[in-house]
């Protein structure tokens, strides 16, 4: 699956994708291909104040527990509710359907540290060739 | 892969796989795993007729004696406590020998303890570990898929027996009615050259495309013995556990010829159990999962979860746990700790799963 260049990404496999003072925060295709199939997503409310690098939710697949790493700061003002009922989603379309979160910046330049889609491929082509040797 | 007892596994195949799809496979058509992590022991009376059978008879809890050739029980090695050195398939393989299926985390212990606890039997003690590759066919419709590459008629293996047969071309392969995902199947013990294996791996997968057969991993054999209640050791059976908390009574013959671990179990059953393993379902959206807390209603810490996840069949989100006895009634609700919060979940029967007869 080709990254959309129209965010970026986190080394724990978040993506953050930026429009205004806001952004949207998901998952990878590469994090939701690791976890296997994804049984229950555990998301803050609105309101909540999330800070770059720490947890603000988790993933469950059947197998294990993932936490999920925000890609920067801000204040959650809409979560993606329809992940309740259908967790299934984040494997089906990880990129898309399946994004966690909404948040109001609090800095926009923090993304600005963060991997582009090229950047993320190299890194996840690394890691992919270190787990298989 | 993951590391495994010192083996690389998969716990998933790639898709159309997923844990999910793999575990269904077994519960409604077929599924294939490679269980050649599996150890294997051999004692053989060699020339001293007996001995295999005083050998085993002292280091397992079930009755041997009760074994014909050809035939299989669920057993354990114990410790003088009471508690497992692991759990063990016991296969008669002949009139003077038995066959001792183990787990591949525990191997050299194994072989080990068993060496030195029947050293004072005039048996032989083998350890054929890497002789076998070992290939478990599971699912109702195993038997019929299996059929098509065996020139044995394999319906007339009983549950746990086991017969030799020609498989794939193969001469005399050890076809057993056993398994450990809580459905019907077999498991083959074919030579572990990598010719042979990758052939009859294939073989297998390409008989059973018809029937929609999934090769399954490391994660759908937990859930799937997770949703039977099988034991696995590490969680549900360890050095700090003892049969009747595991509930495995029935496996364990008292009244058989005295074996390692005796007494201490005669003790342990006149002072009654303080713990017993409980079957859980969540009612509160969240997974259980191994080594999280159990509270009771008020709060009071009352045991640890061995092994949870959610049930692919069953779709619940299931565990089990040891309690004690008082708080294991069906029905009681108790709380789960998940990352900090207090969940509900129900004491339920177990096996969460049982195979319809068919």
């Amino acid at each position: 699956m080709p990254y959309p260049t129209d965010r970026r990404y986190t080394k724990d496999h978040e993506w953050v994708r930026v429009s205004g003072d806001a952004a949207t925060f998901g998952i990878t295709d590469y994090a939701q291909h690791e976890l296997g199939d994804v049984v229950f997503v555990d998301l803050p409310v609105s309101g909540t104040k999330v800070a770059a690098g720490q947890t603000f939710g988790t993933v469950e697949s059947v197998k294990a527990v993932s936490e999920i790493y925000a890609p920067a700061s801000g204040e959650v003002i809409e979560i993606n509710s329809s992940l309740s009922d259908a967790p299934e989603k984040i494997n089906q379309d990880p990129h898309g359907a399946a994004w966690l979160v909404k948040v109001r910046l609090a800095d926009p330049a923090e993304i600005d540290s963060l991997m582009d889609a090229a950047t993320y491929e190299a890194y996840i082509a690394e890691n992919s060739r270190e787990a298989s040797a | 892969m993951v590391g495994f007892g010192g083996w690389d596994m998969p716990v998933e195949y790639a898709a159309p796989g997923g844990i999910i799809a793999e575990h269904m496979a077994v519960r409604t058509a077929v599924g294939l795993f490679d269980v050649s992590h599996m150890g294997d022991i051999l004692i053989e009376s060699a020339g001293h007729p007996g001995s295999a059978l005083a050998a085993v008879q002292h280091i397992s809890m079930n009755d041997a004696g009760q074994l014909a050739v050809g035939q299989a029980q669920y057993s354990a090695l114990l410790y003088p406590e009471g508690t497992f050195v692991d759990d063990v398939l016991v296969h008669r393989t002949g009139e003077e020998n038995y066959l001792l299926v183990i787990n591949a985390g525990t191997r050299d212990k194994d072989v080990q303890w068993v060496r030195a606890n029947t050293s004072s039997f005039p048996c032989s003690v083998r350890d054929l570990g890497d002789d076998f590759t070992q290939l478990a066919i599971q699912g109702p419709r195993a038997g019929e898929l299996l059929q098509t590459l065996a020139d044995t008629d394999l319906s007339r293996i009983k549950n746990y027996w086991f017969t030799w047969g020609t498989m794939c071309g193969f001469p005399r392969v050890m076809i057993a009615r056993t398994g450990y995902t809580g459905e019907d199947g077999f498991e083959i013990y074919i030579p572990s050259d990598v010719p042979t294996s990758e052939m009859v791996w294939s073989r297998i997968l390409e008989a059973g495309k018809p029937l929609g057969i999934l090769p399954c991993g490391l994660g759908a054999r937990n859930t799937l013995r997770l949703e039977a209640k099988m034991a696995l050791y590490g969680h549900e059976i360890g050095d700090k556990i003892n049969v009747w908390e595991a509930g495995l009574d029935r496996f364990c013959r008292m009244e058989k010829s005295e074996f390692i671990g005796h007494a201490a179990l005669e003790r342990a059953r006149a002072s009654g159990v303080r713990r017993v393993l409980a079957g859980l379902e969540m009612l509160d959206r969240g997974i259980a999962r191994d080594g999280y807390k159990v509270f009771d209603d008020a709060g009071r810490e009352i045991g640890t979860i061995t092994s949870g996840s959610p049930s692919p069949f069953l779709k619940k989100n299931i565990a089990l746990a040891y309690v004690p006895p008082e708080c294991a009634t069906i029905g009681r609700t108790v709380l789960v700790e998940v990352r900090g919060q207090k969940l509900k979940a129900q004491i339920v029967p177990t096996p969460f799963y049982k195979r319809p007869k068919r």
